[in-house]
C-alpha cells in the first residue's frame, strides 16, 4: 500500500511542473499584457515600458519563469497586480470561503444524491425513476449562474426567506479563528453567527451542488442496477437473507464503490462552478478572486489560482484513488 | 489460392464491419425509443430554426426599435409587436432568440468539431503507434485533464486581449480535446489485440489499412456519442464564458450565451430577458443530451437483442 501511495505521489510532480510551465508561457506571451490592463488603453508606450520594467515583465520569459518557480517553493506567488497584496495572502483569505461553500454543496449533493439514486434503481421503470432520470438530465443542462440568479430572485428577493448575497450579515460580531465562519462560530459558541452563516450558505450551496447532485444520482442508479443483477445478490435472496441485510451488506457496499470515484471527480466541477456561483452571490472566495483577476488581466493571481486549482484537483483525485485502493484491494495489484 | 485469400479477407472485413450491422441494429432501437425521438426532434427543430433564422425572425434583430423608451427604464416587457419584449438596446428579443439559434449552433458545432478533430488526431496517433509516442501524447492529455474544464476554458479565453466569437470557440474546443483523445485511444488500444485485428495482421494486411479500415471504424461509436454530448456542454460553457465577461464582445451579435450574460445586469428589473435565452440553452442542451444518451444505449452491444 505504501509503495502504491509513493508511486502515485511521484506521478503527480511532472504533471504539475509541465502545467506550470505551459501556464506561464501561455499567460505571458500573449498580447494585452498586464501593464496595459493596469494603465488603461490610453497609456503611453514609455509608461507601459517603465511599468513592465518595475514588474520584471521585460526580462526573458525563462528568467521570469525560473524566478516564479523559485518563489512558489517558498509559498510566495508574487503580488497581485490588481490589489498589490501578496497573492498567497489573498488566497489564504479566500480559501476558507470557497472550501466552506464547496463542502456544503458536496454535502447537499451526496446526502440527497445517493438515496435518490438508490430509490430510482429499486423502482426502475416506474414513475419516480423516469422522473428522476429526466430531472438529472435537466439539472446538467441548466447554466449554473442562471440557476443561481433564479434561486436568488425567488427565495431571497421575492419571498425574502434567505439573504441574497455575502457570507454573513454585515456588522455581526464574529471572532476569527480559522476563517471558516460556521466552525469559528461553533468554537466560540456564537450561535447567532452560526445560524446567520448557514442561512447565507443555503442558496449558494444548492446552486453549486445541483450538477454534482445530478451526476451522483445517475452514477448511483447505474451502479446499484448493476449490482442488483449480480449473482451474489440473487444467491443472498435465495438463501432467505433479510432484505435489510442484503441491502447493507451486498448492494450498498458494492454499489457505492464507483460512486466514491465520482465524488472525487466532482471536485473539478465544484471548483469551476464556484467561480460562477461566487460571482452571483458575491461570495468573496477563490471564484470571486478569479473573476476579478480575469477582468484586470492580473497574471500573477490567475497563475497562482489555476495552479492551486489544478493541484487541489489532482490531490483530491489522488486521495479518492487511495481510498479506493483501501476499500478494494484489487486496485493495488494493478 | 488467391480466391481463398480474397474470401478470407472478405470474411475478415465482414467481421470487422459487424459495426455496420450494429449501426443498423442501433438505428432500429433508436427509432423505437421515445426519449431518443424527443431528443432528435428537439435537435432537428433547433437546426431548422438555425438554418432558416433570417426568414423566421419577424423583425430585424439588430435594429434598435425602442431605443428612446429604453433610455428611461432599461429592458421593456412584452407588448404588441414585441411578444417577448425588447432588450436593453430596444431590440426585439424574439427575433434575437431566433437568429441566436444560428449563432449558438455555429459556436457549438465549430467548437465540437475542432475538439473532435484535434482529439482524434492525438488519440488516433497514440492508439495506432503505441510505445513512447503514446506515453508522451497521453502525458500531455493528462495535463490538460488535470485542470477542471471550465477553468481551462477560462484561462485560455482570458489571455486574448479582446474576446470574440473565435476566442470563445477556441477556449471551448480545447476543453474537449483531451476527452476525445483519451476516448479514441482507449477504444483503439482495446482493439490492438482483438481477434479481427490479429487475423488481419496474420493475413499480412498492411498496418496502415488495419488502423484505418479496422481499428478506426470500430472505435467511432464511442466518439460519436461523446460528440453529441459535447455539443450540449459546448453551448453551456460558451454561456458561462459570456457570463464572466469572456464571451463575444460584439454587442450586435445575437448569441444565447451572450444574451444571457448581458441580461444579468437587468435581472431584478426584467428577469424574462435572461429566462428566454436560458430556456433555449436548457432545451437544446437537453435535446443533445437525450439523443446522445439514447445513442450510447443503442450502440452498447450489451443491449443487443
Amino acid at each position: 500500500m505504501l509503495r502504491y501511495v509513493v508511486r502515485r505521489l511521484i506521478g503527480v510532480i511532472p504533471t504539475l511542473f509541465v502545467l506550470s510551465l505551459l501556464l506561464y508561457v501561455w499567460l505571458r506571451s500573449l498580447p494585452g499584457g498586464p501593464a496595459t490592463a493596469l494603465l488603461g488603453d490610453k497609456a503611453t508606450p514609455e509608461k507601459i515600458a517603465s511599468l513592465n520594467h518595475t514588474l520584471g515583465l521585460d526580462q526573458p520569459l525563462w528568467v521570469q519563469y525560473a524566478k516564479f518557480i523559485g518563489r512558489v517553493f517558498t509559498g510566495d506567488f508574487g503580488s497581485s497586480l490588481a490589489s498589490s497584496r501578496p497573492v498567497g495572502a489573498e488566497l489564504a483569505d479566500a480559501l476558507p470561503a470557497t472550501i466552506e461553500l464547496s463542502f456544503a454543496a458536496l454535502l447537499f449533493a451526496v446526502a440527497l444524491g445517493i438515496p435518490l439514486g438508490y430509490l430510482s434503481a429499486k423502482l426502475r421503470g416506474g414513475f419516480f425513476d423516469n422522473f428522476t432520470v429526466i430531472a438529472t438530465l435537466v439539472g446538467v443542462a441548466v447554466p449554473v449562474f442562471f440557476l443561481g440568479y433564479m434561486l436568488k430572485q425567488w427565495f431571497a428577493v421575492d419571498l425574502g426567506w434567505l439573504p441574497p448575497s455575502g457570507r454573513v450579515t454585515a456588522g455581526l460580531d464574529q471572532t476569527k479563528i480559522t476563517g471558516f465562519l460556521i466552525l469559528d462560530g461553533i468554537l466560540t459558541r456564537e450561535w447567532d453567527v452560526v445560524w446567520d452563516a448557514i442561512r447565507h450558505l443555503i442558496l449558494p450551496a444548492i446552486t453549486l451542488g445541483t450538477i454534482p447532485l445530478a451526476v451522483i444520482v445517475r452514477i448511483t442508479r447505474a451502479s446499484i442496477l448493476d449490482v442488483l443483477n449480480e449473482d451474489y445478490v440473487r444467491t443472498a435472496e435465495a438463501k432467505g437473507l433479510r432484505a435489510r441485510t442484503i441491502r447493507n451488506r451486498h448492494v450498498l457496499r458494492n454499489g457505492l464503490l464507483p460512486v466514491s470515484t465520482t465524488i472525487g471527480l466532482q471536485a473539478g466541477l465544484l471548483l469551476a462552478g464556484a467561480v460562477l456561483t461566487e460571482k452571483v452571490f458575491v461570495w468573496g472566495g477563490i471564484g470571486s478572486l478569479l473573476a476579478e483577476g480575469i477582468e484586470k488581466r492580473d497574471y500573477p493571481r490567475l497563475q497562482a489560482l489555476i495552479l492551486v486549482a489544478a493541484l487541489t484537483y489532482v490531490l483530491v483525485n489522488l486521495l479518492v484513488d487511495l481510498s479506493y485502493a483501501l476499500i478494494d484491494p484489487r486496485v493495488r495489484v494493478r | 489460392m488467391t480466391t481463398l485469400l480474397t474470401r478470407k479477407k472478405d470474411r475478415i472485413d465482414e467481421l470487422a464491419e459487424h459495426g455496420d450491422s450494429l449501426s443498423r441494429d442501433a438505428f432500429r432501437r433508436l427509432s423505437r425509443n421515445p426519449v431518443a425521438i424527443l431528443g432528435a426532434v428537439i435537435v432537428l427543430l433547433f437546426v431548422l430554426v438555425a438554418i432558416f433564422a433570417p426568414l423566421l425572425a419577424p423583425k430585424d434583430p439588430y435594429f434598435r426599435y425602442l431605443i428612446d423608451e429604453v433610455r428611461q427604464n432599461s429592458p421593456l416587457p412584452a407588448r404588441p409587436g414585441f411578444p417577448l419584449g425588447a432588450d436593453q438596446n430596444g431590440r426585439d428579443v424574439l427575433s434575437r432568440l431566433i437568429v441566436g439559434a444560428r449563432q449558438s449552433l455555429i459556436v457549438g458545432v465549430l467548437a465540437t468539431v475542432a475538439g473532435l478533430v484535434f482529439g482524434m488526431l492525438i488519440g488516433g496517433v497514440a492508439g495506432a503507434l503505441g510505445g513512447w509516442v503514446d506515453t508522451l501524447l497521453m502525458r500531455f492529455v493528462d495535463i490538460l485533464l488535470s485542470v477542471p474544464s471550465l477553468l481551462l476554458a477560462i484561462s485560455i479565453a482570458a489571455v486574448f486581449k479582446s474576446a470574440n466569437q473565435w476566442t470563445v470557440i477556441a477556449a471551448v474546443a480545447i476543453v474537449s480535446v483531451p476527452i476525445f483523445a483519451r476516448l479514441l485511444r482507449g477504444a483503439m488500444l482495446a482493439q490492438r489485440h482483438a481477434d479481427h485485428v490479429l487475423a488481419a495482421r496474420a493475413l499480412g494486411v498492411h498496418e496502415r489499412s488495419i488502423v484505418l479500415r479496422h481499428m478506426l471504424p470500430n472505435s467511432l461509436s464511442a466518439v460519436i456519442v461523446q460528440a453529441t454530448l459535447t455539443l450540449a456542454t459546448s453551448i453551456i460553457d460558451a454561456a458561462a464564458l459570456s457570463f464572466l465577461g469572456l464571451g463575444d464582445a460584439d454587442p450586435n451579435r445575437a448569441e444565447w450565451g451572450a444574451m444571457l450574460g448581458d441580461a444579468q445586469t437587468y435581472f431584478d428589473i426584467q428577469p424574462s430577458l435572461a429566462i428566454w435565452p436560458a430556456l433555449c440553452i436548457i432545451v437544446v442542451a437537453l435535446g443533445f443530451t437525450l439523443f446522445g444518451e439514447s445513442l450510447r444505449e443503442a450502440l452498447d452491444p450489451k443491449n443487443r437483442r
